[in-house]
């Protein structure tokens, strides 16, 4: 009854708070004040059902922190039970990767260049958290990196006509080169200081791409970028659809598998250890430049790669691609699917690129879905949709890592 | 035979603050070392010296490297280089890391015995497959030392309050050290847990063959198993002796112990 007063009271106050825009209509030309009072009604009804699911979901919560603190112990949920266990998770691994292998004979062409947008932010979402999931380093301008990777395939074939295949661990490694480059004077910052400096670089590499006219072209960008070859072959645009589709697929897999191997390797526990704090790290051991390097390097080797590949996707390059506006969403899918888990990001990616395509009759409210979906995973679910699961090492007669 | 550890003219200055004046000390190998004094003292300053968090401001720091018996000057170098010369601390506040399990915790402390980096992250190659593998199974064998094994895929942030002490002292023995730096390792626990720790301590220092600085204020605890005793008061050095000697000290008497410990 309370919150039903409560609610009553926000809905009042929303009311009289919108009134003047969401009621009051001046038409200038004819001299006249519209009344809209329907409108009144919709922000009162809305408001208070707003007002009264948010009240509703934190009591939930706060339910859900007490009856975790009093059993202690760690309930996995519904969705990791299911990752974690090999009986559930093989058949479901098995299932999607046929899914994805099947998808661009299943689907047309304008769906599969959906996905390979998907998956290439997959690609660049497990990047990144290596960074920011796993060395707890928050980097605002990893879209920097992807922007080398794009530019060093346009910019090598251009002038060299340097193949795809070839460029690609160019790209890579160009990409962690600069990487390592940002990471030597930003090492010593933390937190929100390294953050404003890494959006920084991010917004000067793409001020020099826009800028710089004799070595990238300005805002104009570079076209006719080829297409991967296919053994010499001549492709038609949805074959070659249908080739680049395969080619990110088989990347994205790559990339979880080595952010899965490095996730559990001892460079990987260094880089939640430095996460979780730097002076016991480095008390227990730990170079902190070193470790701190190898991040940001093999997080930026992800984005390189991401980038030749978009190259090749799309056959033009602008540097309006690379705005801050990218790095948001790349970070926005490591924080919406968990800091350092690996399917968490994958959901994320698929989630932040795919519904935006297909809620297009909300394209107004993007900005506004995806700020407010931020906040209540924030709220909600301040660990990610998937939470990171911590692994468990098994022993007894079989002592050892399984 | 030198001191593992040998501080001469130890000075830390923070602005006008003078927070060590002047303080020398030695553990030899063997050998367990109590640093004792009120509040404020600077006892857990030296610790921050020592291990390389804080660079002192003047005097020298002599370390026998663990590795090569090599005598090295320690003043300046990074924490992590400190480290690898022989040095684990613990920190009064828990410093854990929080959200890892507790095998994960001491599998970091292995961190200076164990080397494979990116390529064996990423290809696991024999050698670093059996560097995890010895890896686990040093880490589980200290947990059992130091009875925690029960806890070893918990989380570490859930734990008791005295097995986070005792993690703590596990995470840092893992690295091996010839010198243990324990800052306040029975703050906050009962006296039963307490004269646990004791025997834990001197069981440590027999299996591990480690010498073991101590800070701490339990006077039951530093009485009974050191064999020196330092007193610092306003980051200078009140006296240094055995137990027996420094319960007898006027001074001591007079500064610290007769306030409000009557040990
Ligand atoms: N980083 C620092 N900056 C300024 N003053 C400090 C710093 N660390 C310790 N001090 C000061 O040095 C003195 C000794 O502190 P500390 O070594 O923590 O004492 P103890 O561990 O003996 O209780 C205190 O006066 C404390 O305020
Ligand atoms: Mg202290």
């Amino acid at each position: 009854m309370k919150g039903f007063i409560r609610s009553l009271q926000v809905a009042l106050w929303f009311m009289f708070l919108t009134f003047p825009i969401m009621v009051i209509k001046v038409d200038i030309v004819e001299k006249t004040v519209q009344w809209r009072w329907m409108n009144l009604v919709y922000v009162g009804i809305g408001s208070f059902v707003l007002s009264f699911v948010w009240r509703f979901l934190m009591e939930k919560k706060n339910k859900g922190i007490k009856a975790r603190e009093e059993s202690r112990d760690e309930k996995l949920s519904f969705i990791q039970k299911i990752l974690t266990e090999p009986r559930y998770n093989r058949p479901l691994f098995l299932g999607l990767l046929l899914f994805v292998l099947v998808f661009p004979w299943m689907f047309s062409t304008y769906q599969t260049n959906i996905m390979i947008s998907a998956l290439l932010y997959v690609v660049l979402g497990l990047g990144l958290n290596i960074v920011v999931g796993l060395a707890g380093l928050l980097d605002l301008g990893y879209v920097a990196f992807y922007a080398v990777g794009a530019y060093a395939y346009a910019l090598l074939n251009y002038h060299f006509h340097l193949g795809f295949w070839t460029v690609l661990p160019i790209g890579g490694l160009l990409a962690a080169i600069f990487g390592i480059l940002l990471g030597i004077p930003v090492l010593r910052l933390r937190g929100d200081y390294l953050a404003i400096v890494t959006l920084g670089f991010g917004e000067i590499i793409r001020l020099v791409l826009e800028n710089w006219d004799e070595f990238s072209f300005g805002p104009s960008g570079i076209s006719n970028i080829p297409r991967p070859g296919f053994f010499g072959l001549h492709l038609t645009v949805e074959q070659a659809t249908i080739y680049i589709y395969y080619l990110v697929v088989i990347m994205s897999l790559i990339t979880i598998f080595v952010v899965n191997r490095l996730q559990n390797s001892r460079l990987g526990r260094a880089w939640l250890a430095l996460r979780e704090d730097e002076i016991a790290c480095e008390a227990m051991g730990i170079d902190r430049m070193k470790t701190k390097l190898a991040a940001f390097a093999l997080g930026a080797t992800w984005a390189g790669f991401a980038g030749v590949i978009f190259a090749a996707k799309t056959t033009f390059i602008n540097p309006a691609s690379f705005t801050f506006m990218e790095s948001a969403i790349i970070l926005s899918i490591v924080v919406l699917g968990g800091m350092g888990s690996i399917p968490g990001v994958i959901l994320a990616a698929f989630l932040m690129i795919l519904l935006p395509e297909y809620l297009r009759a909300f394209s107004q409210y993007r900005m506004l879905l995806f700020g407010a979906s931020m906040v209540l995973v924030m709220v909600f679910r301040p660990q990610g949709l998937i939470p990171n699961v911590r692994r468990k090492y098994l022993y007894g007669q079989k002592q050892g890592v399984r | 035979m030198l001191p593992i550890l040998e501080v001469k003219d130890l000075c830390m200055d923070f602005g006008g603050l003078r927070a060590l004046d002047h303080i020398n000390l030695e553990v030899f190998s063997d050998q367990i070392v109590a640093l004792i004094g009120p509040n404020g003292a600077g006892k857990t300053t030296f610790f921050n010296c020592v291990t390389g968090i804080y660079e002192p401001t003047h005097g020298d720091i002599l370390v026998l490297s663990r590795d090569d018996g090599q005598r090295k000057r320690i003043n300046g170098l990074k924490p992590n280089k400190i480290t690898e010369l022989g040095l684990a601390r613990t920190f009064q506040n828990i410093r854990l890391f929080p959200n890892m399990t507790v095998l994960e915790n001491v599998m970091i402390g292995r961190h200076t015995r164990t080397r494979s980096w990116i390529f064996g992250a990423l290809f696991r190659d024999k050698k670093t497959v059996q560097e995890e593998q010895e890896t686990v199974e040093v880490s589980y064998n200290i947990l059992k030392k130091l009875q925690l094994e029960k806890y070893v895929n918990e989380i570490a942030s859930n734990l008791p309050y005295g097995a986070q002490r005792r993690l703590e002292i596990a995470r840092a023995l893992a690295a091996e050290p010839s010198l243990l730096l324990l800052d306040e390792p029975a703050a906050g626990m009962n006296p039963k847990e307490t004269k646990q720790l004791e025997e834990l301590i001197l069981q440590i220092k027999e299996q591990e063959r480690v010498s073991i600085l101590l800070i701490e204020h339990d006077m039951k605890l530093v009485m009974n198993i050191s064999e020196m005793v330092y007193v610092v008061e306003y980051g200078r050095l009140l006296a240094k002796g055995s137990p027996r000697e420094i319960k007898e000290d006027e001074r001591v008497i007079k500064a610290y112990l007769g306030e409000d410990h009557d040990a």
